[in-house]
């Protein structure tokens, strides 16, 4: 069965530490080269091939990432 | 189905506590502590206990934990929480009460508190945050601090005949009759935090029995301290910090794990 | 314990104060000269519901008075009634507890049987505490509501009104005796037991602690610290209207012969009962003498030294110490009239011919 995900950043609470980045196996975030209201490079999604694992939104240490995820 | 269909309130699978407050944690990008608070108000939400639970916060860069976690809180003189925390308890049985403290705070500062309250058994929960530096005073060495590690106060790196050995409070704890569940773990990798959380849910969870103290150490990094980026000195803390602070349970249920 | 007249130490009255005045908890460590209080609390065992003095009451031996002082900052957080006691020495280790309590606004209850100083000093009864008592002790504007109990009775009547004053005011209260009041041994009349507050009454009492948040309110946080200068300063003024109003309301003092008195001692405590002595030993050689005995010690009784100082001829301060609550005196005398001061310390206590012998040589000359 596979999976399908989608996370939603809080942008302005990211502090672009990368945490997120080095625990999604899937490859699909990066930090953003365009920084938020506290001028840090926020993380953001790059290719779809999100499947929902949390991996990122659990070692987040600021909460910012909300994970949704759909069999198909 | 195009990924943005999915974001509806009946496919979230993960978002932040609601025992975590809306305050922006002021702690630097990468930190643990932040990933370690998540921890404990997903514990205190899924244990059903937020009217329940009082924490005590130490004094270092988690003094003020108060303002995230959505609970009723004290904040400790520098190293007493555990003496602060054994009269909350043993005055209000029925609630959950768990310390929050860092190195310095804990272990040299403290470390009368800390190891009274655990050789009494007091039934409380002891969160233990060690990323082996005081980073709130600006990265000085801690007692947990690693030879040959370069801090504000050990700039050419912890010498052993100067500044003593690294000091593996846990260990050391677990000795005491009094501690009844005692584990080192982290929150760096996926897998950590799914573990470490199970830990502090045990810890939370074994004050029900009365049996003592629950201690939970979190080795984590400090990178602003380290002076590394975040993925660099989680990275550094494996290699380094690991050897000497090895992750696993070294008490359970009252019993010395057998390695 | 019921209504009776006993024969007890002033530790003892203090321990059995606690108990019947509904104290929840009491966390201590051992010192001279005041280990009874513990010794008492731990024999009439009011946590054991199988005893004769089970209250429910909460009695720990601590680690040291630094975890003794922290435990009441705990449990007295949290809404309850929480006491500790020491000696002058373990008071010093309690100032970093006492300005967070004093920061945080708890209410508690502590008893300092004064001992010669400084450093370890002696084991001897002394007053040489009273400006750490009143003046800081630990860092910080803040101040203590200070009482000074001169008999046994005292000791156990303070110890009710203490609790009255920390919870009205949420400030931590002092009981600041030595060493002689108590040991001494007197009379004493002990009360029926007020019941320890129920879970309803802690809630209405301190809706300020921290015994966990119910849905219908945000979370307690009990905390000295704020980061933000401007807030500080917000909160030390709070802190000073506060004191401001102890002044106002809060002065207790006793004032003997002094209606018609040329002379007045004023001393508190241990020193007061010797004056006592000293004032009846000059009434029968004709000398006008009168005492004021100040019973708090902060706030001061200011205005009516004030008073005093416009219509008597000088006053002589009695201490045992090195000439600590003169300050006070001569600050509210204004110069007004010659105060001298009198003190034996290191643990003597003064005779009272020797008190009458300094009035009479350093202000009635």
């Amino acid at each position: 069965m596979a999976f399908k995900g989608q996370i939603v950043i809080d942008i302005e609470r990211c502090k672009g530490c990368g945490v997120c980045l080095e625990a999604c196996p899937m490859h699909c975030i990066e930090l953003s080269k365009n920084v938020n209201g506290k001028g840090y490079n926020y993380t953001h999604t790059v290719n779809d091939n999100c499947i929902g694992c949390a991996s990122c939104a659990i070692v987040c240490p600021d909460g910012v990432i909300s994970v949704y995820k759909v069999k198909c | 189905m195009s990924n943005l269909d999915i974001v509806k309130p009946e496919n979230l699978v993960y978002q932040k506590s609601k025992v975590l407050t809306e305050n922006v944690m002021h702690y630097c990008p990468g930190c643990g502590h932040g990933t370690a608070h998540r921890l404990v108000a997903e514990v205190i939400e899924e244990l059903g206990i937020q009217d329940k639970t009082v924490g005590v916060s130490p004094v270092g860069c988690s003094v003020l934990a108060y303002n995230y976690l959505d609970v009723d809180f004290q904040e400790a003189a520098h190293g007493r929480a555990p003496a602060v925390a054994t009269a909350i308890k043993r005055l209000n049985p029925d609630c959950y009460v768990f310390t929050y403290q860092g190195d310095g705070d804990l272990a040299a500062i403290g470390t009368a508190e800390t190891i009274h309250a655990c050789n009494r058994g007091e039934n409380i929960t002891m969160i233990f945050i060690n990323n082996a530096i005081y980073g709130m005073t600006g990265g000085q060495m801690a007692p947990t601090t690693l030879l040959g590690m370069k801090t504000a106060t050990t700039p050419y790196g912890r010498d052993q005949k100067l500044n003593g050995w690294p000091f593996q409070v846990t260990e050391l704890l677990a000795q005491l009759p009094g501690t009844y569940y005692v584990t080192r773990q982290s929150v760096h990798t996926p897998a950590n935090v799914r573990k470490a959380k199970a830990a502090l849910k045990k810890a939370f969870e074994n004050q029900k029995l009365e049996k003592g103290v629950s201690f939970v150490e979190i080795v984590s990094s400090c990178n602003s301290g380290w002076k590394m980026t975040p993925v660099q000195a989680n990275k550094w803390m494996e290699e380094n910090m690991f050897p000497k602070y090895p992750l696993g349970d070294i008490k359970v249920d009252g019993e010395l794990v057998k390695k | 314990m019921a209504k009776e007249l006993k024969l007890m130490k002033g530790n003892e009255a203090i321990a059995r104060a606690m108990i019947a005045s509904g104290t929840d908890g009491y966390f201590g460590y051992p010192i001279t000269p005041q280990s009874e209080v513990m010794e008492t609390l731990m024999a009439e065992r009011p946590w054991d519901p199988k005893g004769e003095n089970y209250t429910g009451m909460v009695v720990l031996q601590a680690e040291s008075e630094l975890a003794s002082i922290n435990m009441v900052y705990g449990g007295a957080a949290t809404g309850k009634k929480v006491a500790t006691s020491s000696s002058s020495p373990g008071i010093s280790l309690m100032a970093e507890g006492l300005t967070y309590l004093a920061g945080a606004e708890i209410p508690c209850v502590i008893m300092n049987a004064m001992r010669g100083g400084p450093g370890l000093g002696t084991i001897q009864p002394a007053q040489s505490d009273y400006f750490q008592s009143t003046k800081g002790g630990g860092h910080g504007d803040y101040q203590l509501y200070v009482m000074a109990p001169s008999s046994v009775q005292e000791m156990y009547d303070f110890v009710f009104d203490a609790w009255d004053i920390a919870f009205k005011y949420r400030n931590p209260v002092l009981i600041l005796t030595d060493g002689a009041i108590g040991q001494c041994m007197e009379k004493c009349y002990t009360r029926d037991n007020v019941p320890r507050w129920t879970e309803e009454e802690r809630r209405a009492n301190a809706p300020w602690g921290t015994w966990g948040k119910p849905a219908t309110r945000g979370h307690n946080i009990i905390t000295s610290l704020e980061l933000e200068s401007s807030r500080q300063e917000v909160f030390n003024q709070k802190l000073q209207a506060k004191y401001a109003e102890m002044k106002e309301k809060e002065v207790r003092y006793e004032a003997l012969n002094c209606d018609d008195a040329d002379y007045v001692f004023v001393a508190y405590g241990t020193s007061a009962r010797i004056c006592m002595k000293s004032m009846e030993l000059a009434r029968a050689k004709g000398l006008k003498v009168g005492l004021l005995r100040p019973i708090t010690l902060f706030p001061f009784p200011t205005k009516q030294v004030a008073e005093l100082a416009t219509r008597v001829k000088g006053m002589l301060c009695v201490e045992m110490s090195a000439g600590q609550m003169i300050e006070d005196v001569k600050l509210a005398a204004d110069c007004k009239i010659p105060i001298e001061h009198y003190g034996r310390f290191g643990g003597i206590i003064p005779t009272p011919e020797e008190v009458l012998e300094a009035m009479e040589n350093k202000i009635v000359k």
